[in-house]
């Protein structure tokens, strides 16, 4: 890469350097904020609170009954992974290896819900499953956030079956190999990485997907992050401690998903995946 | 085909002292020194990572030295952008702006000199003529082959009338056939427009038949510098042998050394062999030559047993392997059969012995 | 497989015959397949169907139930919104957001990602920045009324450095909402803008480098060119973030003032109100308005030179 020297393009370097700066102190200064206030006795306009404390964890965890938030939002988000994987991982081999008519309009099918506010979609599907007496269920839950879901698998997993070469299949079947085997010893490794970090990223989204999960949550199937809305809503009723450790225990369990699916994309692709098509 | 010669180009020296890039720890460019003539059509030669392509980046300006300096007609412009340089640069990858159709591709440089209008079309014109594609100015690259768009990448390397033109293994993202043609096509042009070149590939067939001069790199050294008919009989050292094709190689032991000859004690017989390098009796040496000429001769001769035989057209030529398991490339009259023992000698002068002993 | 003589046996014919249908089932096959279509292709089908039920269905539905409303002819639920004005200006107010937000977040993600693609080691930044696009709008919201809010570090900060006297109300307004749109969006745009820059063949710039264009004249005339469909796609999906913003819009904006977004205004109709054909009706209405400015800025970008630019290997 070139590099070039003078004096404007130094003070140019400085200036795009200190905006990139400053923006990832705030960043990561809104982060802090919320660990730091859940920790904290009393935090009153002071750079640090008067006194530390873990006592607002044990609260929060009683007060927002996050033990049975936290188990059923990871029972939500590991049906919704499950479900995309095996429909999403299907439709991407038949969508990457062959050409039929009425492709391209499978394809804007599964493209849609990725380009539409998830409102838009999300408040008609609600309705209806409200009508059909999901409306606060576990499967309404899922449902709803199949649909963002199965598309995102689809897209991600389409350019992850086109990079294995088809010779290679071709060869396993010269060599004798069953559609069975076939699947199993020669495709599936083969997609393995590919799947992991898909089906990773389906984990983070579903568990910080908002918007979809709000509108068909009932009391007992609210997930961490529709709780922690309502919290933060009302907040004024709890102390801000409280919501702030529960803040915390969501970002623990969204940030576990995402440092797994870093090892297998990096962060560039996990936004990138989405242009593609 | 249009006279776009300007024998003021190209008049200066291209000095190269001392070049050094390290990237870390790794030392890619190790003390490069390089004088090269105007008008010279110089090839780097070397396998891959032997940093010819990082010394051609350093001339452009594409990468900056760590060490050394760089002279045009006697003026340092080693710290001088590449844009600065006004070298013309042809890449492997062509790098043709695919947004810009052909015309506009070549006529790029001129436009960023400044020079538009009749004299850049008469420019534009002559250029496109001279890689005949005349008649694909206003396509886009994605529109054409590979073997037109790397015409179209020389043309627009040489259209600003460069002192040096620059070429990155132009040849190697195209078919056989279509390289063969590019040679004569490359070189041809050289010599209308009369620029100095530095062409940098790790084909010696692609330098032997183009290359005024050839420099042989290996691990960001200079191993020889020559011209072709030079590496070609004489390599100095077994890197450049082995690139200039003395596939055979087998350990001996100095017997005696008369001028430019010596005689050397290998496996199975005694050889005479041309010296390079200093030898003295009692050292451990190698003896390298060419398949062609080490040829099986019933009844003489070091004793091989015939491994593998090909017909290529004029001989049939094989690989045997000594009894203490040197493999042996030769040339033979007729097929021999797999297993056949048969006696292979050099052919009088071709044999050469090099001072180190490396199997 | 011939018989002696001219006698044909029956079963032979039988047999023949038999060849003859199974030849016709095989070339029907083969013609389904030469158009694609065979067992692979069926994979599609549970994945079709699970989008036919769960989006083309439901929508459809929703644009019906949205055109059938309890009194007044078809479109009232359309007349009903545009016609109050409380309801209509939120698209304005929605815009109003959206569409600076992005413009920000494109202008500041394409100088930076032109400067961190020369970084070796982008993995740290670019981890960094990742983290709120995956914490999502809410924590983001939550982290941001604390750290803007009156009492603050945003604010200690810049008393104590002395460019303020008071503090600034950066929460409960339009200002609050911008931040959260800015600490998810730009990430967004800029790791968007980054996989576009290093999409780009490096041996284009350095020809044009070679032919001596200097660093602007590479930006403006190779560069740009090349990146602005890139930059088209980036802005729709930017802009299609910040236009659905709904949490961050309610917890940190006015949700009954400037920063009511019209997806507040959907969901309120739709579940506070209970009138899911009115709130459809919005929510399609957000919809169509996304999709106009999507189309108009793809239809622009077809303008433009739009194919590959990894320069060509091979």
């Amino acid at each position: 890469m070139i590099r070039d020297q003078g004096l404007l393009s130094k003070i140019w370097r400085f200036a795009v350097w200190a905006v990139v700066g400053l923006f990832v102190l705030n960043l990561l200064a809104v982060i802090v904020v919320v660990i730091i206030n859940s920790f904290s006795t009393r935090w009153l306009g002071t750079w640090l609170p008067a006194g530390w404390t873990t006592r607002w964890y044990f609260s929060a965890w009683k007060e927002f009954q996050l033990g049975s938030i936290v188990l059923v939002t990871f029972q939500i988000a590991f049906a919704v992974v499950l479900i995309s994987g095996l429909i999403g991982v299907m439709t991407a081999y038949a969508l990457a290896r062959r050409d039929f008519p009425g492709k391209r309009a499978i394809i804007l099918m599964f493209l849609l819900p990725l380009l539409i506010p998830p409102l838009t979609y999300g408040i008609p599907l609600a309705t209806l499953l409200y009508k059909m007496g999901f409306g606060g269920t576990f499967w309404g839950a899922v449902l709803i956030n199949l649909v963002p879901s199965v598309p995102f698998v689809v897209l991600v997993m389409i350019p992850f079956v086109e990079q294995i070469d088809p010779r290679i299949e071709a060869a396993a079947r010269v060599f004798g190999a069953g559609t069975t085997s076939l699947f199993i010893r020669v495709l599936f490794p083969l997609l393995l990485p590919g799947m992991l970090a898909a089906l990773l990223l389906v984990l983070v989204r579903t568990v910080a997907m908002f918007e979809l999960t709000f509108l068909i949550a009932g009391p007992t199937t609210q997930t961490l992050v529709v709780s922690l809305y309502y919290a933060v809503f009302a907040s004024g009723v709890r102390a801000s401690q409280s919501i702030d450790a529960m803040a915390v225990v969501y970002m623990v369990t969204t940030l576990i998903w995402l440092v797994l699916a870093l090892q297998f994309v990096s962060p560039t692709q996990i936004v990138a995946r989405a242009k593609q098509q | 085909m249009p006279a776009t010669t300007t024998p003021d180009r190209g008049r200066e020296r291209l000095e190269l002292r001392d070049l050094r890039r390290s990237f870390g720890s790794f030392n890619a460019l190790d003390g490069i020194d390089l004088t090269i003539e105007p008008g010279e059509f110089i090839a780097l030669l070397g396998p891959s990572g032997c940093g010819k392509s990082t010394a051609l980046n350093c001339i452009a300006g594409l990468l900056a030295l760590t060490g050394g300096e760089i002279r045009l007609g006697g003026a340092r412009i080693d710290q001088l952008e590449p844009e600065r340089r006004g070298f013309g640069m042809v890449f492997q990858s062509y790098a043709l702006f695919p947004h810009m159709n052909v015309r506009k591709n070549v006529g790029f440089g001129l436009a960023m000199q400044g020079i538009r209008g009749a004299e850049a079309n008469r420019r534009i014109q002559d250029a496109l003529g001279l890689v005949r594609l005349e008649s694909q100015a206003e396509k886009l690259p994605g529109q054409l082959s590979g073997g037109q768009q790397q015409r179209v990448a020389i043309a627009r390397a040489v259209v600003i009338r460069p002192p040096v033109v620059l070429m990155d293994e132009p040849l190697s993202n195209l078919d056989a056939k279509l390289r063969l043609e590019m040679r004569a096509d490359i070189r041809g042009i050289h010599d209308q427009i009369g620029s100095t070149t530095i062409y940098v590939t790790h084909d010696q067939d692609e330098a032997l038949s183009m290359a005024d001069r050839i420099v042989v790199m290996s691990e960001g050294r200079i191993e020889q510098i020559g011209t072709p008919q030079e590496l070609y009989q004489r390599p100095d050292n077994l890197t450049v042998a082995d690139f200039m094709g003395f596939r055979t190689r087998i350990p001996g032991r100095v017997v005696s050394v008369a001028g430019s000859e010596a005689e050397l004690d290998i496996e199975g017989g005694r050889v005479r062999a041309t010296v390079r390098g200093a030898i003295r009796p009692g050292d451990a040496a190698t003896l390298s030559v060419r398949p062609e000429d080490l040829v099986a001769t019933p009844g003489e001769g070091i004793p091989a047993t015939v491994e593998s035989m090909e017909y290529r057209g004029r001989a049939w030529f094989g690989l045997a392997s000594a009894p203490d398991g040197t493999r042996l490339y030769f040339r033979s009259g007729e097929a021999l059969p797999r297993g056949a023992a048969t006696t292979l000698t050099p052919t009088p002068g071709s044999a050469l012995v090099f001072g180190e002993a490396r199997a | 497989m011939s018989a002696p003589g001219n006698e044909r046996t029956g079963s032979e014919r039988m047999g023949r015959e038999r060849m003859g249908s199974r030849e016709g089932g095989v070339s029907f096959r083969a013609r389904l397949a030469a158009r694609g279509i065979d067992g692979t292709t069926l994979l599609v089908l549970p994945g079709l169907l699970l989008m036919l039920l769960l989006f083309i269905y439901p929508f459809a539905y929703g644009i019906a139930d949205s055109l059938s409303p309890a009194e007044g002819p078809w479109y009232a639920n359309y007349a009903k919104f545009f016609g109050d004005p409380f309801q209509s200006r939120t698209i304005a107010a929605t815009l109003w957001l959206a569409l600076p937000v992005t413009l920000v977040n494109l202008a500041l993600a394409v100088p930076i990602a032109f400067r961190v693609r020369l970084m070796k080691r982008q993995r740290l930044l670019t981890t960094i920045l990742v983290l709120p696009i995956t914490l999502g709008t809410v924590f983001v919201a939550d982290g941001l009324l604390t750290f803007l809010g009156p009492r603050g570090w945003f604010n200690h900060t810049l008393i104590g450095l002395g460019i303020l006297d008071s503090p600034v109300k950066l929460t409960n307004n339009y200002w609050g909402v911008f931040a959260s749109l800015l600490i998810t969006g730009f990430p967004f745009s800029f790791l968007l803008v980054l996989s576009y820059v290093t999409g780009i063949d490096p041996a284009i710039e350095h020809a044009a480098a070679t032919l001596g264009a200097g660093p602007r004249r590479r930006f403006w005339h190779i560069f740009l060119p090349l990146l602005v469909p890139g930059l088209a796609v980036t802005f729709c999906l930017a802009f299609v973030q910040a236009y659905a913003v709904f949490p961050s819009a309610v917890l940190l904006g006015a949700p009954s003032g400037p920063t009511r977004v019209i997806s507040i205004a959907a969901y309120q109709a739709a579940f506070e109100q209970s009138d899911h054909a009115y709130g459809t009706a919005i929510a399609i209405i957000m919809g169509g308005v996304e999709l106009v400015i999507v189309a108009g800025v793809l239809a622009l970008r077809s303008l433009f030179y739009s194919g590959p630019v990894a320069g060509t290997k091979g």
